[in-house]
């Protein structure tokens, strides 16, 4: 947004900049809209909320008592009777980061008014979700099958299942929601509502472009989260 | 020290370099203040009855709403804290109440008076009501999510208050929730109590969420022309910083409810050690409590602050405006209050003194919250020295700002020595504590809350509350609170537990039965007393005299509505242009003794005003 002109306010890099934007009247952040402001700060608030669990997952995988199963042995998938651990978790990361990718370009064509594609990659970015959210139901329906609950699992510390439930559950919560309204979007984007101005069915406003890279900072943000959980619990 | 006002330090209100935001562009005109940078706000009217006074979109109705709906939970609350000293000073009238009733309603009333009352009150309510108007925007810039807010804790307060009338009753485990015993079998409510208690904790997590993003953009982005941060109201800068709190709080209690729930519904075992009961090993094993505790006082702490900083704000304005001059030291006040809300982030662990911490970690956290003190005391010393040579008004509001000063710093210093760890061991979990908290962040914020339903009710209303009356409700609470809470400083000294239902055949039995019949008469009063305020505001807005707009002759932008009082949209045709900041009393040269925020350098080119 560098090119951007506010009327009668120069906009300068830097700490300087970030200074002069702040003592200014009307906007802190220059040019950026309320809905792009509203969710840095509630992804912010969100990063406070996977920061919680993540520690408390810390403390409680660090303070059992009984040993923690072997991850690489839980977590991997048998192809031809070999077991090849992470498979499945690669599959899923591999197609979460794709649909960030598609997200990115479905931004740029809205930015652009090319409406068809900017609602296709939505679109792809929609079943990219479906599918992350469908193969973590596998993997959940497996681990199930094997006998991990929340209260227990064979392997070690009931622990285990008791965190990777909650916060995968919880991530997959995010995804699908991000999934739900990436539905929506892509009707509103193929059906027109953003070149004909059309208000909003509940809040009664009217939409933007903007507001695809708003549900893309959201989708963004649930694609790093995952790369810590991936981390976290498939790694360690 | 001279009566005369040195020139030097006064400027002549000439150029307006502040104005322009960049430094090398300096327009000669005076009263030039930048184009708007934002378009005007795209406003969904209500057409109906239920959009207008139900489902409303105005952030000014919903703050209403939040108003009415936080002060009920209050009453419930207040109701609460007299069936408890019914069974602490007058046993034997309280035999309908057994020792699991006493515990539930420690616990609700603790619950209910921290987050449901006073963090609704003063962000739902103020917060709604006053953004807006203060910073010049027509309404939230979310008026949508705004209303779902309000809704959201609603459903929350529903949710609480459904606890009461389930089999086993609500939860008796302490406001604080601390697992193991919150969830196991012998607490009150252990069944579908602390369900329900947790899942409204949830849903208020996700309406304040709501509602705290439209304030936080609001503030930053929806200013109107010439507002600048250093310009906005103390109060706007209080509700700002306790939201940033909220925001980056409220996770932890969220994370925390829900571990506690999956603990309670599906066995899991974060919070859960290996427990032994009556010779059986119980399902859980191998969880922290300790984590919970570290979880819960994240939140816990900081929410002190969030209740603590509007009301800061808020006295800093009533304070300037009735005392006729500028809040001393804007700029300091600005910054303790975001300090304040910095530190409050790494002083949980006080709290947890006596959990078993390892001592170093009690003396950093010793340290932090010792630190607290410096801003906090800046600030008392910039209300005193704004009351200094003031040209005071001892009006009601006037009298509840004197009566917060009063007992924050009483409740101050009792923090002092309760932030000391070795201090702290003696005096935890006695009366100390409950006479420390209840000054600090009970009654000081509540005096507050006073004193703002006084000042700005001829606006939210159009119709002057009765001064007489005020000051009775005054007089009566403030004496009758320190009749309360004095006392129970020396009950926690000679070691008296907190949260007990009966002190059975301990030597307290005897020493403390004057005391504390005593503490329970003053409670009964001043509860009593809080209902002169429900009727003066009945009284005055069926026969109340009809306010005039502006009648404090404050300069902030909320008195300065097209109407009174104000219209969905706020301002009218046009949104006001701000020229300074709202502090400008009695300034030397001037025609009144106010100037709004609204007058261009240009009218008062005479007058030493400062240069904000």
């Amino acid at each position: 947004m560098s090119e951007q002109k506010i009327d009668g306010f120069e906009l300068k890099p830097g700490f300087k900049g970030m200074a002069s934007d702040t003592g200014s009247d009307q906007t802190m952040f220059k040019g950026v809209h309320w809905g792009k402001a509203m969710m840095w700060i509630f992804l912010l608030s969100d990063t406070f909320v996977f920061s919680c669990f993540l520690i408390s997952y810390m403390k409680g995988r660090g303070s059992t008592i009984v040993d923690w199963p072997n991850t690489s042995e839980v977590f991997s998938l048998y192809v031809g009777g070999v077991p090849v651990p992470l498979l499945l978790i690669a599959i899923m990361t591999f197609v979460l980061i794709t649909s960030s990718g598609t997200m990115a370009l479905a931004v740029k064509y809205g930015y652009e008014k090319n409406r068809k594609m900017c609602g296709w990659l939505i679109l792809a970015t929609a079943v990219g979700g479906l599918t992350f959210v469908g193969m973590q139901v596998f993997e959940w329906s497996k681990l199930i099958h094997e006998g991990v609950r929340p209260w227990g699992n064979p392997f070690g510390a009931a622990q285990f299942g008791s965190f990777f439930f909650m916060i995968t559950g919880f991530h997959g919560f995010h995804v699908s929601i991000g999934v739900i309204f990436l539905f929506i979007y892509t009707y509103k984007v193929f059906a027109g509502h953003y070149e004909s101005k059309k208000r909003g069915w509940f809040t009664k406003m009217k939409g933007d472009y903007v507001e695809i890279e708003i549900l893309g900072l959201y989708w963004h943000f649930v694609d790093l989260v995952w790369v810590f959980i991936f981390a976290f619990f498939y790694l360690w | 020290m001279s009566d005369e006002y040195d020139n030097n330090k006064s400027y002549q209100a000439q150029s307006s370099e502040v104005l322009d935001g960049s430094a090398g562009s300096i327009n000669p005109d005076m009263d030039y203040v930048r184009p708007a940078e934002i378009p005007e706000q795209d406003l969904y009217h209500a057409h109906s009855f239920i959009e207008k006074w139900i489902f409303c979109q105005d952030a000014k109705v919903i703050g209403v709403q939040y108003f009415l709906t936080a002060v009920f939970t209050g009453i419930v609350g207040l109701i609460l804290s007299w069936l408890m000293r019914l069974q602490l000073g007058f046993p034997e009238l309280a035999g309908f109440m057994t020792a699991e009733h006493y515990y539930q309603f420690v616990t609700m009333h603790g619950m209910i008076m921290v987050v449901y009352f006073l963090t609704a009150l003063f962000l739902g309510g103020f917060g709604n009501y006053l953004i807006p108007l203060m910073v010049g925007a027509r309404d939230m810039v979310f008026p949508y999510v705004n209303m779902l807010s309000f809704w959201m804790f609603f459903v929350a307060v529903a949710v609480l208050m459904a606890s009461f009338f389930v089999p086993g009753g609500p939860t008796g485990a302490g406001w604080t929730l601390y697992p193991p015993q919150t969830i196991l079998e012998g607490t009150p409510g252990s069944g579908t109590g602390i369900l329900l208690m947790l899942i409204s904790l949830s849903l208020f997590v996700i309406g304040f969420t709501m509602g705290g993003l439209n304030y936080m953009i609001t503030i930053l982005q929806a200013r109107t022309r010439g507002m600048t941060l250093m310009r906005m109201p103390l109060t706007v800068w209080g509700i700002f910083t306790a939201t940033v709190l909220a925001m980056l709080a409220f996770p932890a209690l969220l994370v925390s409810a829900i571990m506690m729930t999956l603990d309670k519904v599906l066995q899991t075992s974060f919070f859960m050690p290996t427990i032994l009961k009556a010779g059986e090993v119980l399902e859980y094993g191998g969880g922290s409590p300790i984590l919970f505790q570290h979880l819960f006082w994240f939140f816990g702490h900081p929410e002190v602050y969030i209740v603590a900083l509007p009301a800061f704000g808020i006295v800093s304005d009533l304070i300037s405006v009735h005392a006729r001059k500028n809040i001393f030291g804007y700029r300091m006040m600005v910054w303790a209050i975001v300090g304040i809300g910095g530190l409050s982030f790494f002083v949980w662990a006080h709290h947890m003194y006596v959990s078993g911490m390892n001592p170093w970690f009690g003396f950093f956290f010793a340290t932090t919250t010792l630190i607290i003190a410096v801003p906090t005391a800046m600030k008392v010393y910039n209300w005193i020295l704004t009351l200094w040579r003031g040209n005071i008004r001892i009006n009601t509001v006037m009298l509840w700002c004197l009566g917060f000063i009063v007992t924050f710093v009483n409740g101050g210093i009792t923090g002092i020595f309760l932030g000391n760890v070795s201090v702290d061991v003696p005096l935890s979990d006695t009366y100390f504590v409950v006479a420390h908290f209840h000054m600090v962040m009970g009654i000081a914020p509540l005096m507050v809350i006073m004193g703002a339903v006084y000042h700005w009710f001829p606006l939210v209303a159009g119709k002057m509350l009765s001064e007489t009356l005020g000051k009775w409700h005054f007089w009566i609470t403030f004496l009758g609170a320190y009749s309360i809470y004095f006392p129970m400083h020396y009950l926690g000294f000679i070691g008296v537990p907190r949260r007990y239902f009966e002190m059975y055949d301990s030597p307290y039995m005897t020493s403390t039965v004057g005391m504390n019949e005593f503490i329970s008469v003053a409670a009964f009063i001043v509860g009593a007393a809080q209902f002169i305020l429900v009727f003066n505001i009945i009284k005055t807005l069926k026969t109340g005299k009809k306010a005039e707009q502006n009648p404090w002759k404050a300069n902030s932008l909320e008195w300065y509505t097209s109407t009174v009082p104000p219209e969905h949209g706020n301002f009218g045709e046009r949104l006001p242009v701000v020229h300074r900041w709202p502090y400008d009393f009695s300034v030397p040269g001037a025609k009144d003794d106010f100037i709004p925020q609204t007058t261009a350098p240009s009218e008062v080119a005479n007058t030493e005003v400062e240069k904000t």
